[in-house]
């Protein structure tokens, strides 16, 4: 198997007194998607940007396309794509100009850039914007854009700090569908993502973060069978009442979860775990029943939801 | 081919911007000289000449006016360039952010934004030299001659104010660069009248500011007139305030954008 593109050892950061990142491992290996996943404070946009050579490491070990990025910082970004959380585009200027710039940063000469972006274009569904300013384009656009940006310099790998966040489904879906034909056409990508099914959908493999700190990793699947059970069933009861039903509930499930708005029971058989409710007696207002997903994982982790 | 070096990749980039934004700016560039040199140096001029101007000034009131506008236009431009784009890039539009994940530098950034404003007072001053020459403020020769110490001038500021704008929270501190700083430096540091026309425990003030030292250059230069402090001296106090500005702008810009 080909050498890990990415090697964390110990990895800390800290601005001052805050510690944003306190000590991870991580090895991300070539064509994979690899995720990390966790709320927002969580430390992943700081080890994101250790990992772009854009910001030194506060303590530990990092390696990058098998350079360190104290010492080969240019080297590194010549070879990597970045679509940072914010679009940071050149919104005066026209779609092709902000990626004729960028390739000019990266040195590439015009002749080489100008059929690039052609291609890029085409790829983001962008062609007819082309001449377009960038500043009256939609959301899912200019993230479309940002993500053709981090591709002009033709990126082993790429770092993509949430990309979807503040798309509708349909733009989401679209920037799935795009990520996936990367990762076909065999480019490494990072993501962070704060939502469960983008993790599922587009990771091989993940970390699940919180408070700086690794609480787990595997592939999505993986996870969830080491972590939970195969399904869930949520229960919802009249205001004020949750709390004794939730009693008589235990011993009926593998794991009962008390959120503040509903009951979890985790079972391998959720319409079975139905039918025993009813059976006892127990009567909520409604019911839900699912298969078990990251965020069942993460609840069990850390006792919180990812988003919030 | 092989590739430029990055410093050159962001002067072109800046001037690929330029080309897009620069018609509001080319206005105020060939205008604003016109309307100076009108309002100022002909229209305030005849009646400085025809008063106590006449036995004060070596020479009439365009010609003495028109040197120090040049100087004083290179630092109100460089000012100006070195600011607001300059919070644009580190906090309005994030540019910087972006620029500085490909294989450019905070160094690079730095000295490629100062090349890029040196690139631009040099076609501002030369156009302003161009209109002191068609108003008869100065020769060809001398108009042209005086072309490099105001865009020293202006570069000198630039590093400066890219230094204070990399440290500023917010676009308060813009204005009150411009009200408290510039302005001031635009009135009182000789374009209009001769420092000497100063209350005297201002002089010492005078002598410290970079712009006068430019106009003094400038003056000195296009009028082959002898100056108040030796030319070597203000070009001295220039390429020193140049150098501290560009070590004290980069090491503050790397302090704000590489966290």
């Amino acid at each position: 198997m080909a050498d890990p593109l990415v090697i964390a050892r110990d990895l800390h950061k800290s601005f001052g007194e805050l510690v944003a990142v306190g000590g991870i491992d991580f090895e991300v290996r070539r064509g994979e998607v690899f995720g990390f996943l966790g709320p927002n404070g969580a430390g992943k946009s700081s080890t994101m940007k250790m990992i772009g050579a854009v910001s030194p490491i506060s303590g530990g070990s990092l390696s990058v396309l098998g350079m360190d990025p104290a010492v080969d910082g240019p080297r590194i970004r010549a070879r990597l794509g970045v679509v940072p959380q914010d679009n940071n585009l050149d919104e005066e200027l026209t779609v092709y100009e902000n990626l004729l710039i960028y390739g000019r940063y990266f040195g590439l000469p015009k002749k080489v850039i100008d059929p690039r972006i052609d291609e890029l274009l085409t790829f983001t569904q962008l062609d007819e914007r082309r001449k377009s300013r960038v500043e009256p384009l939609s959301g899912g656009m200019k993230r479309r854009l940002t993500i053709a940006r981090g591709l002009i310099n033709t990126p082993e790998m790429m770092i993509l700090d949430e990309p979807t966040t503040g798309l509708d489904p349909q733009a989401r879906h679209l920037l799935w569908d795009r990520l996936y034909r990367l990762k076909q056409e065999g480019v490494t990508l990072i993501i962070t993502t704060h939502y469960m099914d983008e993790a599922e959908q587009l990771c091989d493999r993940l970390v699940i973060m919180d408070k700086g700190r690794i609480v787990a990793e595997g592939s999505p699947r993986s996870l969830i069978e080491q972590h939970s059970t195969k399904e869930v069933l949520e229960l919802r009861f009249a205001v004020g009442t949750q709390e004794e039903h939730a009693h008589r509930l235990e011993g009926m499930a593998v794991r009962t979860e008390i959120l503040p708005d509903r009951v979890l029971l985790y079972t391998h058989d959720a319409d079975r775990s139905f039918d025993e409710v009813h059976a006892a007696g127990i009567v909520p207002e409604s019911t839900v029943s699912r298969r078990a997903t990251l965020e069942d994982v993460f609840l069990h982790l850390t006792g919180r939801s990812l988003v919030e | 081919m092989t590739a430029l070096a990055p410093t050159g990749r962001v002067i072109e980039a800046s001037a690929r911007v330029y080309r897009r934004t620069f018609r509001g700016s080319v206005m105020s560039t060939f205008l604003n000289p016109v309307l100076f040199l009108l309002a100022m140096g002909v229209g305030l001029g005849k009646l400085v000449d025809s008063g106590a101007g006449g036995s004060t000034l070596p020479v009439d009131y365009l010609t003495f006016l028109a040197p120090g506008l040049l100087a004083s236009t290179a630092m109100t431009t460089a000012a100006g360039d070195a600011s607001f784009p300059v919070m644009a890039g580190i906090k309005w539009r994030k540019t910087y952010e972006a620029i500085l994940a490909t294989p450019v530098g905070v160094g690079d950034l730095v000295a490629g934004h100062l090349g890029w404003i040196a690139l631009r007072l040099t076609f501002v001053t030369l156009v302003y030299a161009g209109v002191m020459t068609a108003f008869g403020a100065t020769s060809v020769v001398e108009g042209l001659l005086a072309v490099p110490p105001a865009v020293l001038t202006g570069i000198a500021v630039a590093a400066v104010v890219t230094a204070y704008t990399a440290r500023l929270k917010d676009e308060m501190g813009l204005s009150s660069l411009f009200r408290w700083a510039i302005t001031p430096l635009f009135l009182f540091s000789g374009t209009f009248f001769p420092v000497s026309q100063l209350p005297g425990w201002m002089h010492p003030v005078a002598y410290a500011t970079p712009l006068f030292h430019g106009v003094e250059l400038c003056r000195g230069i296009a009028l082959d007139l002898p100056s108040a402090v030796s030319p070597w001296a203000s070009l001295g106090y220039l390429v020193a305030m140049l150098a501290l500005g560009w070590v004290l702008a980069e090491r503050l810009m790397r302090k704000r954008l590489v966290k």
